[in-house]
């Protein structure tokens, strides 16, 4: 197995920043073993979450940072993210598989990191908000983690 | 990688060929001006061929449900052509695949717009 690992970046609020972040967790997330279909989906609720918090969150504003770390214990990929904005209340977002929400052209984001994450928690910041997503890792993924070492 | 879309004509369907990722920014951005260009020119009935598109995340499918509803509210027929698998398990997992008239042969999708 490998080593535990926990890397820590505090990022500016633009689209850059949450293509490298999609980018940084695949890497974490192909380190810890995990195969390429659950990857790009932890990617993407990776992807997701820094949408929510660099457009959502800080909209786009040069004075306010993100926070993401990415951290695998052996057990579980854990990705935390936090923004300086304003906050919102998770259980308020619409569900967007309502039928009267099906056409709506946004409100997708926190569904997709559901869909590809074991667990997503919100916690509310004084200011801002953080995201937690945890991707429990299966026998197979600590397998390939042998095998890559 | 960014996004490209080119289009032509088959039978009096405009056919767009997209490539790469419609994600926030940029590929979203050329797939909203692409059917707005056509709407402009009173080209409704249009055919997205996905085939070469690798991802598309919640601001992707979002321009994706915008196109459909602008094209449709203006009287045309919008419909999608060769999904990938990620693609196509997105639209499943979002409900949106039943919403969308989903074609996998070029031909068959031209032949079923209505004339």
């Amino acid at each position: 197995m490998t080593a535990p690992q926990r890397v820590s970046y505090r990022m500016e609020s633009t689209l850059d920043s949450v293509n490298k972040a999609e980018e940084m967790a695949d890497k974490v997330a192909a380190q810890a073993g995990i195969d390429e279909d659950t990857r790009s989906g932890v990617s993407m609720a990776v992807r997701e979450a820094m949408i929510n918090a660099v457009l959502h969150g800080n909209n786009y504003d040069p004075a306010k940072r993100v926070n993401l770390t990415l951290e695998q214990n052996g057990k579980e990929l854990i990705v935390t993210i936090t923004d300086e904005g304003r906050g919102f209340v998770p259980e308020e977002v619409p569900d967007p598989l309502a039928p009267e929400n099906l056409l709506k052209e946004s409100g997708r984001g926190i569904f997709l990191m559901r869909a590809f994450m074991d667990e997503v928690r919100f916690r509310k910041l004084n200011p801002g908000t953080e995201i937690i997503l945890i991707k429990r890792l299966q026998s197979s993924d600590l397998g390939r983690q042998e095998a890559s070492t | 990688m960014s996004m490209k879309a080119s289009t032509r004509q088959v039978d009096g369907i405009t056919i767009v060929d997209l490539s790469g990722r419609i994600t926030l920014g940029e590929g979203s951005v050329v797939l909203r001006d692409t059917i707005k260009d056509l709407l402009s020119k009173g080209q409704k009935k249009i055919l997205l061929n996905l085939g070469d598109v690798s991802y598309i995340d919640s601001s992707g499918i979002g321009e994706l449900v915008s196109a459909f509803t602008s094209v449709r509210n203006q009287g045309g027929e919008l419909k999608l052509l060769n999904l990938t698998k990620k693609v196509h398990d997105l639209l499943q997992i979002t409900k949106l695949y039943t919403v969308f008239d989903v074609k996998d042969d070029e031909a068959a999708a031209i032949a079923a717009f209505s004339r």
